[in-house]
């Protein structure tokens, strides 16, 4: 074997760049097919209703590349959101329609996401349960629970509350939404927390190969179990972005969720068993799905209804094409 | 050894050439396997031989040269070919699906039949009579996942038997065998060659090489240095054609100071089901070995005292009590374990080099965020100090030869600058020039003032290197050794308990 350990020159392998040619290919698309595709409102409209999804998947991303998995998350934002909804209701009386009820109403949202995670975290490192199985229960408890709070039908906002609230979906600062810029800053905080920091770091190398993670002294049971409370604390952030947007909850909110947010993390390059993730390839996974989405809707080639089987077709093509070449013969 | 093996070959490399990219690995390997006799491939970690057995077994392609079969110029488009065509390698790494069971392995993928079911009976009946040939007593339901692994070894070698393998290829068959096992496995070696089968067969065992192979090819830096009959090469001759230049003194001296205070002082430790009160002591500047047979709880006493294992008993470090419940806590009063899995346990195989080797030690590189520059900073270090060679700075650590793995994994742990190291089995499947390294480094950690344990189920490795030995039996201490006590005779009776009796018998 030769001794020369110079570093080698970045590869430019599709695995790096799929992603973005795809995104690129379909901004291009877009632009070609409708010209208020790239116009200001639709953008804004895009990245607003992707950032829910989106700031969920960063979390999963952490999820996934531990080697974990979490099915709840839809569940546990509708559940969240019915719970704050009743919880700001309730407070008016006491405090008021203003800002203080909101904030309570937020640092709810927050506990309860931080709760809901940590009993995944910890159904899955002390009782040893796979993550799929916990993750499958939750999941239908949170969506049960939510449905039984809203007694079949839909939680709303106190009206007062949500005419207070509403800016927080659709304000925002310099004219980006809110949602927006919260979305920006959970991922670039999660594209450093992966890449440099010990806790990143700690992630892939459980997500790789646990024994090695235990013999290297790494608490794995602790990091696994915060994987999950930091993504149940993005499920409330997200959920804190979503209540204002519609004001209300109902047993369909959140529906397939966890799908949308798994999707967008294996579109992004992050592999599905572990071992490797980047955050902002989750990002553009989520700007993929919410264009596709955009692009239905805004152009009658395709039947908005086959948005599904698209998306569907998506994440195949997306894994089949970063798949590793098989190591040459 | 009279055999004759100037007919024709039955598979054979000629003037083959492998590239990996840039590299060249292999350059214009001759190399012939005849029927009815054992060809020993030996050389250091890197000097070809995987490559070499690769291309024979059909895993890998010759980028230059012929492989030919029975004559024929052949190219084996898989190894799922080369094993219809009777030429059958058997992995380090094993290829059994774990979670099936030992029968349904050795049958994998051409299940026999009766009309459209399986026959369980014939199956049965066969792979009791291929293991009872290779006198393992594993039951053919067993799942694979809960056999040991010198009987996954033996299931493997089943498989090929129950394949009518013509050429056998061997991967260090015996790196995970006791020496009961591998005299086992020699039996049945001898037995394929009386039935005409060609074996490759590679070790970096020397004794081993001597007694099975009648011919024995030399391999360095990919090329043949050596070829001849087996009866041509004594061990030192294999030795000096594998290194390039004269192995003396593969022990190096003890000469350093032993301190009298002791820093570790473990009392009862008792690892439940695997150890039962085991009680030692390690002084500053020494070397402590742990001999034993495979099995007698050397590792999991470590891993107990690591905090990888539920244990109970006490350690002193410096005199003062200390606990430790996980491994963090052992790291933290200054202990430093090697395990004896560096691929299952020891490294992220497909993880490139500095992230393997910051991985225990990481706190130190964090300041606020992980300190890159630091961290390559290092590797380069490492790559130095312990002769690392790979192929590129981002070479995926599973692409590194053993030795060099093992170097990477030694410099992972002394990263944390532990100042007690415990290394279990520190050269397994490791060539004789890295031992010769690792030996001398781990002397110094000794003469530096640190206190070393080496666990080895080399004898020779423990003799030549511990200060004092301690040799457990069935989970427990049989007894414990000076230096002018330890010898090969006196470690057995220990490690067999045969106190008092006739160990020549």
């Amino acid at each position: 074997m030769t001794e020369q350990t110079k570093p080698r020159r970045p590869r430019l392998d599709l695995q790096v760049l799929g992603p973005i040619i795809a995104l690129a290919v379909l901004i291009v698309i877009g632009a070609l097919m409708n010209e208020n595709f790239l116009g200001y409102g639709n953008i804004t409209n895009v990245l607003s209703r992707s950032a829910f999804i989106g700031i969920i998947a960063v979390g999963m991303t952490f999820v996934i590349t531990a080697g974990g998995l979490d099915l709840s998350v839809g569940s546990m934002a509708a559940f969240i959101a019915g719970c704050m909804i009743l919880a700001m209701n309730a407070l008016v009386p006491m405090m008021g329609t203003g800002w203080s009820t909101i904030f309570a109403g937020m640092a709810i949202a927050l506990a309860l996401g931080l709760v809901a995670g940590l009993a995944n975290g910890l159904l899955i490192t002390r009782a040893r349960i796979e993550a799929f199985i916990v993750t499958l229960g939750t999941m239908g408890i949170f969506r049960s629970l939510v449905t039984w709070l809203a007694d079949g039908g839909t939680i709303s906002l106190d009206f007062t509350l949500r005419g207070v609230y509403r800016p927080m979906y659709y304000g925002g600062i310099l004219g980006v939404s809110w949602p927006i810029i919260v979305f920006a800053v959970v991922a670039i905080a999660g594209e450093i927390a992966m890449r440099h920091t010990s806790f990143g770091r700690h992630c892939a190398a459980i997500g790789s190969n646990e024994q090695v993670a235990r013999y290297s002294a790494i608490p794995v049971d602790r990091v696994r179990a915060w994987t999950y409370v930091l993504l149940g604390i993005l499920v409330g952030i997200a959920t804190i972005m979503y209540v204002p947007r519609l004001g209300s909850a109902s047993s369909s909110t959140g529906v397939l969720w966890e799908l949308e947010a798994i999707a967008a993390v294996i579109i992004g390059g992050t592999m599905l068993k572990g071992g490797f993730g980047r955050v902002w390839g989750t990002v553009v996974g989520v700007l993929i799905l919410g264009l596709i989405d955009n692009l239905l809707n805004l152009t009658d080639l395709v039947s908005p209804y086959l948005n599904g089987a698209i998306q569907g077709v998506i994440i195949i093509l997306a894994v089949v094409l970063q798949r590793q070449k098989k190591a040459e013969r | 050894m009279g055999l004759d093996v100037s007919g024709d070959p039955v598979l054979s490399l000629n003037g083959v050439c492998r590239d990996f990219g840039q590299v060249r690995v292999l350059h214009s390997v001759d190399f012939a396997l005849h029927a009815g006799a054992v060809h020993a491939l030996i050389g250091e970690n890197g000097a070809g031989k995987s490559t070499c057995m690769k291309i024979l077994g059909g895993y890998l392609s010759a980028s230059d040269g012929a492989v030919r079969h029975n004559g024929q110029d052949t190219v084996f488009a898989s190894a799922q070919q080369a094993e219809s065509d009777g030429v059958v390698m058997i992995h380090q790494e094993f290829n059994l699906a774990e979670q099936l069971s030992v029968e349904q392995n050795i049958f994998l993928g051409r299940e026999l039949r009766k009309g459209v079911f399986l026959d369980h009976a014939q199956m049965r009946k066969q792979t009791q009579d291929l293991l009872d040939r290779l006198e393992t007593r594993v039951d053919p339901a067993a799942r694979v996942e809960d056999i040991s692994v010198s009987d996954k070894q033996m299931v493997e070698i089943a498989k090929a038997l129950s394949r009518n393998a013509r050429v056998l290829i061997m991967d260090e068959p015996t790196a995970v065998l006791t020496n009961r096992e591998a005299a086992v496995l020699f039996r049945q070696i001898e037995r394929l060659r009386a039935d005409g089968v060609a074996i490759l067969y590679t070790s970096h065992k020397l004794d081993e090489i001597a007694r099975l192979a009648d011919m024995i090819t030399v391999l360095r830096d990919g090329r043949v240095v050596a070829h001849g009959a087996g009866a041509e090469f004594d061990e030192d001759r294999m030795a000096r054609d594998m290194v390039g230049r004269d192995l003396t003194n593969l022990y190096p001296d003890h000469d350093g100071p032993v301190g009298q205070e002791p820093v570790l002082e473990v009392e009862n430790l008792t690892v439940p089901g695997l150890v039962e009160g085991l009680s030692f002591n390690l002084a500053p500047g020494e070397v402590l070995g742990f001999a034993g047979l495979v099995g007698s709880g050397r590792t999991e006493a470590m891993e107990g005292l690591m905090g990888l294992r539920a244990a109970t008993g006490t350690i002193r470090r410096n005199g003062q009590p200390v606990t430790i419940r996980r491994m963090s806590d052992a790291t933290q009063v200054g202990l430093g374990y090697l395990t004896e899995d560096r691929k299952g346990r020891g490294l992220i195989l497909s993880q490139g080099m500095r992230p393997n080797l910051t991985l225990l030690a990481l706190r130190k590189f964090v300041r606020r965020l992980i300190d890159r520059r630091a961290e390559e900073a290092a590797l380069d270090t490492a790559i130095t100090e312990f002769d690392i060679r790979a192929p590129h700075r981002d070479v995926a650590v599973g692409n590194l030869s053993g030795g060099n793995q093992q170097k990477l994994l030694l410099a992972k742990t002394m990263l944390n600058a532990p100042e007690i190291v415990i290394i279990d089995e520190p050269t397994r499947g490791i060539d004789i020039g890295t031992k010769q390294q690792i030996y001398a480094f781990i002397r110094t950690l000794a003469e530096q003032g640190r206190a070393v344990i080496v666990i080895s189920s080399e004898m020779a490795e423990v003799i030549g290197l511990a200060d004092r030995v301690v040799v457990m039996r069935q989970g427990r201490k049989a007894g414990e050794l000076t230096r002018a006590e330890i010898s090969e005779d006196s470690i057995v009776r220990l490690a067999m308990g045969l106190d008092g009796k006739d160990y020549a018998a």
